[in-house]
């Protein structure tokens, strides 16, 4: 049950005991996750090809993606959201599901903020790599497949895992177009019951829950990737 | 003539090395760079960008960029035979790194010709028709060696040396290891094989860089200053495996500055000094008889700073 109808039903306002409804948070806290694993997902992707064309020696390549990566982060996610949603809407002439337009927005916001960690870590991987690489005969592109991005992978993780924390707290955004996460159910049952103290924290607490769990893998990811004898001085 | 493996004609190697111009004052004015093309290097950086008439840039108007010619290369020509190991000498920025880094092109000469096995590997034409050259073949059958070794860290010893056999060369990952296996037994590591370069001694990991690039049988060797890098105590496990490499018959270019290595193994040494050969010769003569007057004070200064380095305990 949503919490209106839930509201309606037991003839709100009047005392609402959270921890007997915990199962309301139920829904949102999957639409939450499934927002944070998609956008991560398409940001990541979408961050990689970004990134690897902002390196690229070829102009025409380089110039979409730093379009991309500027615009993006030259305007406030909220903005973006709003288009994504009421954008879709003027073009196909139907609004579009909340939960895409949002997956979407977030997805290519945290995308122009992965291609900068890729192209960073690209850019620092020192320039012998890439230059034995080709000394050895091969071409400029398993050059990158096989050199610098494997190395750069590994340098980039720490910050990609503050990104994906980023993602999962910038969800809560989507919100804003109707999206039944955390968020917006915490939203409406303030409004309803007019207890915000405890019912924001135990928003807040999920996401801790989220965003702790996340930084948690991705240490262990670190770890696991870690190159023997190299940068652990 | 059929036993001439490489080949340089006339090489020359300009770099272009961008000036930044003081401030001028004035609001509107924000011009630091400006564009001007072809200033030697003889001329003084500060040349005030208004004598020169030029088009300002498309993009910013007022932003020029004003460049100075480094000319490194001054026209090498040289030819070196199969199995011939040709030791290149001489002061630091003269010009002997990118002299062997235009033999493989890892360096991109301003003019000039490259010739490998005959094959004109300098020409423009890109593709694989008949005048076009696969520089990434090419490559593949001139080992290099790097000051800084640049194995790959990410890699273990063994997976360094495959990773071309099979990506460049197609062999099988078993092909590839037997390969690998070989090649770190030439150099004396084969139980170093499963060890990263950062678990290795820098010694270590520049005979690793040479097994990586002996692997792929290569014609030739290219060697540039393989021993800068290391500790004193770490060289002469490096030199070693190259004595025994040049000994093996391999054709070798190499840049150093280990005279008494120089002169043992080389068939031939050239002296680049300021962009040119300036003296070459078989190493007795060279070392006992230097003609040229800078390479009389080279040589000089190189001996003096050996024997400066050498403490006598007990003497103070």
């Amino acid at each position: 049950m949503d919490p209106t109808s839930l509201a309606l039903a037991v003839g709100a306002p009047q005392t609402f005991d959270l921890l007997d409804h915990l199962d309301l948070f139920l829904t949102p806290l999957i639409y939450t996750v499934l927002i944070a694993v998609f956008s991560i997902g398409l940001g990541f992707g979408l961050g990689l090809l970004a990134g690897l064309s902002r390196v690229s020696k070829n102009r025409l390549v380089r110039l979409p993606a730093t379009v991309y990566v500027d615009v993006i982060r030259g305007t406030p996610l909220l903005v973006q959201l709003f288009l994504w949603y009421f954008g879709s809407a003027a073009v196909f002439g139907v609004l579009p599901d909340p939960l895409v337009a949002g997956i979407l927005a977030v997805g290519f916001h945290s995308g122009a903020y992965q291609a900068e960690i890729v192209r960073g870590g690209i850019n620092s991987i020192p320039r012998g790599q890439d230059e034995a690489a080709r000394a050895v005969g091969m071409t400029q592109l398993q050059a990158m497949r096989f050199v610098i991005v494997p190395q750069a992978m590994r340098l980039i993780l720490p910050p990609l895992s503050n990104e994906f924390v980023i993602v999962i707290k910038d969800s809560s955004l989507a919100s804003v177009i109707a999206v039944t996460e955390i968020t917006y159910t915490a939203y409406l049952l303030v409004g309803t019951y007019f207890q915000p103290f405890e019912i924001l924290i135990f928003a807040a607490i999920l996401y801790l829950i989220l965003t702790y769990t996340t930084a948690f893998l991705m240490r262990r990811l670190e770890r696991r990737f870690r190159i023997p004898g190299y940068g652990e001085h | 003539m059929s036993d001439v493996l490489i080949e340089t004609r006339d090489l020359r190697k300009t770099f272009k090395i961008p000036i930044r111009q003081p401030t001028k004052p004035g609001l509107r004015d924000r011009a630091r760079w400006t564009r001007k093309e072809g200033v030697s290097s003889a001329e003084p950086p500060t040349v005030p960008p208004t004598e020169q008439p030029q088009a300002p840039n498309k993009f910013l108007a007022g932003l020029r960029k004003e460049y100075r010619d480094l000319e490194v290369l001054k026209g090498i020509s040289t030819t070196v035979r199969k199995g011939e190991v040709v030791v290149v000498i001489g002061p630091s920025g003269g010009g002997k790194s990118t002299f062997l880094r235009c033999i493989n092109r890892l360096t991109e000469p301003t003019s000039g010709e490259v010739y490998f096995e005959g094959q004109l590997i300098t020409s423009e034409e890109k593709g694989k028709g008949a005048g076009a050259t696969d520089i990434n073949e090419i490559r593949s059958h001139m080992g290099m060696v790097f000051q800084s070794f640049n194995l790959f860290m990410h890699l273990t010893a063994k997976r360094n040396i495959m990773l071309a056999l099979e990506k460049v060369r197609h062999k099988t990952p078993q092909e590839a290891e037997v390969r690998a296996m070989e090649a770190l037994n030439q150099v004396g590591l084969s139980e170093k094989a499963d060890s990263y370069p950062g678990e290795l001694s820098g010694g270590q990991q520049q005979r690793v860089a040479i097994a990586r690039a002996l692997a792929m049988d290569p014609k030739v060797m290219l060697f540039d200053e393989p021993t800068s890098a290391l500790d004193p105590e770490l060289i002469g496990e490096v030199l070693d495996v190259m004595k025994k490499l040049a000994a093996s018959g391999m054709t070798m270019i190499i840049v150093t500055h280990e005279m008494g290595f120089a002169r043992e193994v080389a068939d031939r040494i050239l002296f680049i000094d300021q962009g040119v050969i300036s003296e070459e010769g078989d190493p007795d003569s060279f070392f006992t008889n230097p003609k040229n007057e800078r390479t009389k004070q080279f040589l000089k200064r190189m001996l003096t700073e050996r024997a400066e380095a050498v403490v006598v305990p007990g003497e103070n």
